[in-house]
Order: C-alpha cells, then sequence, then structure tokens
C-alpha cells in the first residue's frame, strides 16, 4: 500500500478514538453506543498498520482491488449501526407509548379527583 | 344491566368530534349500566370535550400513537380500575350499538376469554371491497387453521374481552399498530379461549376517512404475515418448556 493513504487511514482513525472517547468524557455518547466506532478505528488502524492484511483480506473474500474491500466492509459497518439504531428507536417507541399511556390515565385520575373535590366543596 | 360485574366499553377516537356524541348517545340509550371510555387518541379537534360533554368518561393522549395502542390504553384503564369486561368498539358509528349487548352477554357466559363480533355471521349490512374481501378471507384461512376453529370475521375491531384477555393486551405482547388476526394467534396460543358470534356492523360511507385507503393496505397486509409468523416462531420457543415473555 501507498504511504500516503496509510498515514491518512492512521491520522483518522487516531483522531477517531480521540473523539469518541472525548465525547463519552463529556457525556455527550453512551458507552454502549461507543464500542461500535471504537472497534471501527482499531480496524483502521490494523489496517494501516499492517499493509499485508488487506491483501491478505481482499484475496479472501475473492475481491480484486483493495478499495473494493474497503468499500464492502465499510458498507457492512454502516449497516450494522444502522440496525443498532433501528432497534434503538423499537424500544424508545414503546417507551413513549407506555408513558404517553400513564401520563394519560394519570391524567384522567387527577381530573377525576378534582371533580369530586369540588362536588364535595359544593356540598359542604 | 343488574349484573354485579363492570363492564367498560372503549371507543378509540381519533378526530370523530362529528360522530362520537352520536355513538355515545347510542350506546348509553342501549347499554344500561355500563360506562363509556372513549380514548382521545391525540385528536386536533374537539374530540375529546365533546365525548366527556356527552356523558363519557375520557382519557386523552398527549399525541397520535394511533388505533392499537388507544385501545390499550383503554384496556390498561379497565384494569386499573377493576372492570370485569371489556367491549371494544368503534368511534365512527360503523359497530351498531345493540351487538354490545349480544358480546356482553356472551362474554359473561364465561366459556370464552375473547369474545368477537363477526359482521359475516348474522344478519348484516356489511359489503367490503373486492381487495379488502379478499384480505379477509385470506386471513380467515389462517387464523382458522391455526385457532382450530372457524373464525368468519378475523379482523373485526368489534370485541369483548374478559379480564384474563385484558392482562395479556396490555402488556408488550399486543402489537399496537394494527392488532387483529395476529392478536388473535398470539391469544390462542397463550390459551385463551376465542369464540365467535354475529354482530351488526355498517358500510363506511365514502366520504369518510379510512386506513383503508392508499398503500396502507399493502403495508397491512405484510405486517400481518410477518407478525404471524414470528408470533407461530415465539410459541414454538414455549413448547419446550419457556415462559412467554409477558407472563
Amino acid at each position: 500500500m501507498e504511504m500516503k493513504p496509510r498515514f491518512l487511514a492512521l491520522a483518522i482513525s487516531v483522531l477517531l478514538v480521540v473523539l469518541i472517547v472525548e465525547l463519552v468524557r463529556r457525556r455527550r455518547l453512551r458507552e454502549e453506543y461507543s464500542w461500535l466506532w471504537l472497534s471501527l478505528s482499531l480496524a483502521m488502524f490494523v489496517l494501516a498498520v499492517w499493509p499485508g492484511l488487506l491483501d491478505f483480506i481482499t484475496d479472501l473474500i475473492g475481491a480484486v482491488l483493495s478499495t473494493s474491500t474497503l468499500f464492502f466492509f465499510a458498507l457492512v459497518f454502516l449497516i450494522l449501526i444502522n440496525v443498532q439504531f433501528s432497534v434503538e428507536i423499537s424500544s424508545m417507541r414503546t417507551q413513549v407509548k407506555n408513558l404517553a399511556q400513564q401520563m394519560a390515565l394519570l391524567q384522567n385520575t387527577i381530573e377525576e379527583g378534582s371533580a369530586q373535590a369540588e362536588v364535595q366543596d359544593d356540598a359542604g | 344491566m343488574g349484573d354485579a360485574d363492570r363492564v367498560l366499553i372503549v371507543v378509540p377516537a381519533y378526530n370523530e368530534d362529528q360522530n362520537i356524541a352520536g355513538v355515545i348517545a347510542r350506546v348509553q340509550e342501549v347499554v344500561s349500566g355500563a360506562d363509556v371510555l372513549v380514548v382521545d387518541d391525540g385528536s386536533s379537534d374537539a374530540t375529546g370535550v365533546v365525548a366527556r360533554d356527552a356523558g363519557a368518561k375520557v382519557v386523552s393522549l398527549p399525541f397520535n400513537l394511533g388505533y392499537g395502542v388507544a385501545l390499550q390504553t383503554g384496556f390498561k384503564y379497565a384494569l386499573e380500575r377493576g372492570y370485569d369486561y371489556v367491549v371494544q368498539m368503534d368511534a365512527d358509528g360503523q359497530h351498531e350499538a345493540c351487538s354490545v349487548l349480544d358480546l356482553i352477554a356472551e362474554a359473561r357466559k364465561g366459556t370464552a376469554d375473547v369474545v368477537l363480533g363477526s359482521r359475516f355471521l348474522g344478519a348484516s349490512t356489511f359489503k367490503p371491497r373486492f381487495a379488502r374481501r379478499v384480505g379477509i378471507l385470506l386471513f380467515r384461512a389462517i387464523v382458522s387453521r391455526v385457532v382450530g376453529k372457524s373464525i368468519s370475521d378475523p379482523t373485526s375491531g368489534f370485541q369483548a374481552l374478559n379480564r384474563s384477555a385484558l392482562e395479556l393486551y396490555a402488556t408488550e405482547a399486543y402489537p399496537t399498530d394494527y392488532p387483529d388476526a395476529d392478536v388473535l394467534i398470539m391469544a390462542h396460543l397463550s390459551g385463551f379461549r376465542i369464540t365467535e358470534i354475529p354482530v351488526v356492523m355498517y358500510a363506511r360511507t365514502a366520504d369518510q376517512k379510512s386506513m383503508h385507503s392508499g398503500l396502507r393496505p399493502l403495508y397491512y397486509v405484510f405486517k400481518m404475515f410477518l407478525s404471524i409468523l414470528v408470533t407461530l416462531m415465539r410459541q414454538r420457543r414455549y413448547e419446550v418448556g419457556r415462559e412467554p415473555a409477558w407472563k
């Protein structure tokens, strides 16, 4: 592999680690979402310092160009991230649904309570 | 009704302030002794106010969450307040109030946990359009096969439920987007007894808004197949000694 793209990949992977750790430190990103991004930067790092690996994988999956291998795994990674988000959104929708239902039921209880109190006030 | 048990009629309503008062008045006229709960599903019109003025109990969801969520809110209400039976009914006047009495009577016999109101068993003016009829025939075949008895109207939203069915329907196992045929299969696989009686339903008039328009029917059929499939897959797992997730 050429030296230029290797340094670029190295720099990006290091920057990504710094960014993710910083986001976690500032509590802008939760730990459970950081691992996928950290493993991405680890993979980039390994590929950058070990040039033979990319060619080996390219050979293994039967691709011709090593760039195709990179694009392929990048796509797989993005799909995985999206699946993780879909799972999260599903569980958040359930939580929002339950909250809304509970809120509506509690509101109804409060309204009924104050309506009864008014009736008692009028009687007293 | 002289019986000691308590019945709640749950009416999910979304932007139905034109119809809801009439439906409530009709139910109160025909079914004495039952409480009517309107679940206002984040309507942008005056549905909640109109329903309250008409004498119904009203629970208002903070935003529109869909028919199934509104229904389930009604089930949770019924469980919290100790109702013995729930009749679920549509707010658009499609369901004939007199049939509520038949549903309750059948539920009170105690021989079924879910009493379906079928528009195809008795005298009914309901004439679905061709595409919908095909869908109903399809799900009728699937549900009847899984449940092991003939169910003529598995997509009916006019049902009576007893308390144990309510307990199942109030959990996350209840599919809240379009609950119907898949719910019946889930209820059956969970050991609940399902029966069917004839009810009267009226066809929607053309000017009424409907969930059966545009691409929705396609999504509906897809969702129903997927939902039935995964319900059946879950059941196989429970058969090897696992408790259902909602227990």
